[in-house]
């Protein structure tokens, strides 16, 4: 009787009708993660096995001994024996505020484990990676899950994923104090080993550019956000927890630093990460690559008004409005006889956000018949009535 | 989605039962050095019973009651020492191992209590007592996982309850076992405890609870062999039985005849002060009845002779016991209580 009443706790706690066919991308390294372990134990018991359940969960505390939620559940399986339970952490007078956090994390971690990036599946977001940002990360705050993804040859392939917590009041954070984690497109900025921080951070620490321009224009605020560890004596915690961090075990932000690469590597934040098939993918790539080689070409041609054509009412650039923008580039272009731009090391990244937003991140060679230059650009293209317009430009 | 509400069969956390009546005692001397432990004389019964092992160092009965000594002495050590030989020479008896877990588990050591336990049941599958005990030992080990998934220190909780436990098992029980069981046995081999449950099925069974149905709950399993006023008795013990299980005191109280002859020969107003103390204090008290076999002396004459499962929140004991009755002006009273059938 209390087998079943686990199973059925268990079962239910992961039945999202999620497709039974999703799995791990095909040449991922798959390590054996605690949540590996801890979805081994779950289909254990979803096929009777108690005993080897029980087993297995031993065998995960051994490895991860403080891993809080995998001792909740090895006292369910002990319990079990002895009385039926109905629940996941059936600790008998314990408040239930004590357990809802654990509770949470069982059903995300599962969650997560049943619900595997599709292999040949793409996040929208990573239209195209710059050839030396070898990895992006991409975070889901709903799944509390970090997904690495590798750049192969433009295509982002799968690497690993891992849990984290978020914001304790969830996501797209507006203002300093609100303890929600932004939604956007960032980059690892700072690289800050254990030695320079409490143990409340735990192995290390990335900070992440938030608030990013667009934020900026948004009038968002507050600051150090950050990808970082965990206290030396916590593994578990709930998915909602930070103060708006992205939050992974030691060991999985380890891992994580091995690939992670300041000033380069993308951090894409979303609520809810939008998958796409590796077609349509590659349909918005092109249709928005598309856009921006008008943009460059409408440039060069010298049509000032077809090239401003590209800007939003809203634009904006540091120090300078479309007016602004708009008569100083009638001014400079009225003095070029010709021009030429070269786009190299792009970067196309989706943001997660519901604007409809991409950042573009490019070099820019401009020559002309009396003056050459190289920037870094940074570019916010904005999806308004029916077509793409840039609101925000500037170096970086 | 199904997520059944059970109700639990058993929420409070039970110490557990130590088994005292596993090996019947056939040599006269070891009776009396049973006896002698029985009246409070651990000292004296260690003395005899190693003089009885200096004859007959291989002697399970033997060792077995000096274990027991040493449970009474607060020698836990000593006592795990004397458990593990003796199931280290007598693998196939489930009681040392039992008892063995009984002592690890009011060490806090519940993982071993548990190894234990299973070996016990091992041996013998139907083994009504060690099920029992193994479902306590479960739930303690739960709780400790559960103490540490929500970083709770359990830790002094714990040690508490190791001391109270190995007190209350020994000096004061509401009735201390016997090994005088009836009919002597010769082998090592020992009687299994009165009810005898079916084989179980798997280790995770709980048995004990819910086979050996008790005659407090069933009063239509009523043995037939208690004839004419052996019906009246039985029913004067059920009511007994049934009100300590209330701990109503008062009503208790009032089962015990006039002349009751206190077990220590204490004063009358003395016991009544300790019984009083002692029923009223646990959350929770279930005594029930079970095998019960009445033998009418005379007409006002009888004598009870019963397996007692006694629960409480923190302690459950299983044990043989004797009420000697009188009727007096046509109610059946309690003149004698004794532990032992």
């Amino acid at each position: 009787m209390s087998r079943q009443t686990l199973t059925c706790v268990l079962v239910a706690a992961v039945a999202f009708g999620a497709p039974s066919t999703l799995s791990p991308a095909k040449g991922a390294r798959i390590e054996v993660t605690a949540d590996a372990l801890l979805a081994g134990v779950y289909e254990e018991i979803v096929r009777g096995h108690l005993e080897a359940a029980l087993q297995d969960i031993e065998g995960l505390i051994r490895v991860r001994p403080n891993f809080r939620l995998a001792h909740l559940i090895k006292g369910d399986l002990l319990l079990a024996r002895a009385r039926p339970i109905n629940t996941i952490g059936a600790a008998p007078n314990v408040p239930e505020a004590n357990l809802e956090g654990l509770r949470a994390e069982a059903f995300a971690r599962l969650r997560a484990y049943r619900e595997r990036p599709p292999a040949d599946r793409v996040p929208r977001y990573l239209l195209q990676l710059r050839e030396d940002q070898r990895y992006a990360v991409v975070v889901d705050t709903h799944r509390s899950r970090l997904y690495l993804y590798q750049n192969d040859g433009g295509t982002p392939r799968f690497v690993a994923d891992y849990y984290v917590s978020s914001g304790k009041n969830g996501a797209l954070k507006v203002r300093e104090g609100d303890e929600k984690t932004p939604i956007g497109v960032y980059h690892v900025t700072e690289s800050l080993p254990r030695q320079k921080l409490s143990d409340f951070y735990g192995s290390g620490a990335f900070p992440i550019n938030y608030p990013n321009e667009w934020d900026r224009i948004q009038g968002r605020n507050g600051h150090g956000i950050w990808l970082h560890g965990t206290p030396s004596n916590t593994y578990s915690r709930p998915p909602r927890s930070s103060n708006g961090c992205v939050v992974l075990a030691n060991s999985d932000l380890d891992a994580l630093a091995r690939n992670v690469q300041v000033g380069v590597t993308p951090v894409i934040i979303s609520e809810d990460v939008e998958w796409l098939s590796p077609e349509d993918w590659a349909s918005e790539r092109t249709s928005f690559g598309k856009q921006l080689e008008q943009w460059r070409a409408d440039w060069e041609s010298l049509d000032t008004e077809r090239y401003l054509a590209h800007y939003s009412k809203s634009f904006s650039a540091p120090n300078q409005n479309l007016d602004s923008w708009s008569r100083h580039k009638r001014l400079v272009n009225g003095g070029k006889s010709w021009v030429k731009i070269k786009v190299s090391n792009l970067s196309m990244l989706r943001d997660p956000g519901k604007e409809g937003l991409v950042l573009v991140s490019f070099d820019q060679e401009y020559r002309s018949n009396n003056l050459s230059n190289t920037v870094k650009k940074r570019q916010y293209w904005l999806h308004e009535d029916g077509r793409w317009r840039i609101v925000y430009e500037g170096a970086v | 989605m199904n997520f059944m509400a059970r109700p639990s069969t058993r929420l409070a956390v039970p110490l557990f039962a130590l088994v005292i009546s596993a090996l019947p005692v056939s040599a006269d001397d070891l009776q009396d050095i049973d006896r002698l432990l029985k009246q409070g004389q651990p000292a004296q019964a260690l003395e005899r019973v190693d003089q009885y092992l200096s004859q007959k160092p291989k002697d399970a009965k033997g060792r077995f009651i000096k274990g027991l000594i040493l449970v009474e002495q607060n020698k836990a050590a000593e006592a795990i020492e004397v458990f593990a030989a003796l199931s280290r020479d007598y693998p196939e008896l489930p009681e040392p191992y039992n008892n063995l877990a009984v002592l690890y588990a009011a060490q806090g050591q519940y993982e071993k209590a548990r190894q234990q336990l299973e070996m016990s049941i091992r041996t013998h599958p139907s083994y009504a007592t060690a099920y029992e005990n193994l479902g306590d030992v479960y739930t303690k080990l739960a709780s400790q996982a559960y103490d540490k998934a929500l970083q709770f220190d359990s830790s002094n909780s714990t040690a508490k309850n190791k001391l109270s436990l190995i007190r209350d098992l020994i000096s004061s029980g509401p009735a201390r076992g016997s090994s005088a069981a009836s009919g002597a046995s010769t082998g090592p081999t020992p009687a299994p405890p009165a009810a005898r449950p079916a084989p179980a099925k798997s280790a995770g069974t709980k048995l004990a609870a819910g086979q050996e149905k008790s005659v407090s709950t069933k009063p239509a399993e009523k043995p037939a062999r208690a004839q004419g006023g052996g019906e009246e008795v039985l029913q004067t013990v059920l009511a007994w039985a049934g009100a300590w299980s209330k701990q109503n005191v008062e009503s208790y109280l009032a089962f015990y005849a006039q002349d009751f002859k206190t077990p220590k020969g204490e004063a009358r107003a003395e016991w009544e002060a300790a019984r009083r103390q002692r029923i009223s204090s646990p959350k929770k008290i279930e005594v029930a009845v079970e095998s019960p076999k009445v033998t009418l002396k005379d007409q006002n004459n009888a004598v009870v002779s019963f397996r007692q499962a006694y629960r409480s929140d923190n302690l459950n004991i299983r044990s043989s016991k004797t009420l000697v009755m009188v009727r007096n002006e046509g109610r059946w009273l309690i003149q004698q209580e004794r532990a032992g059938g």
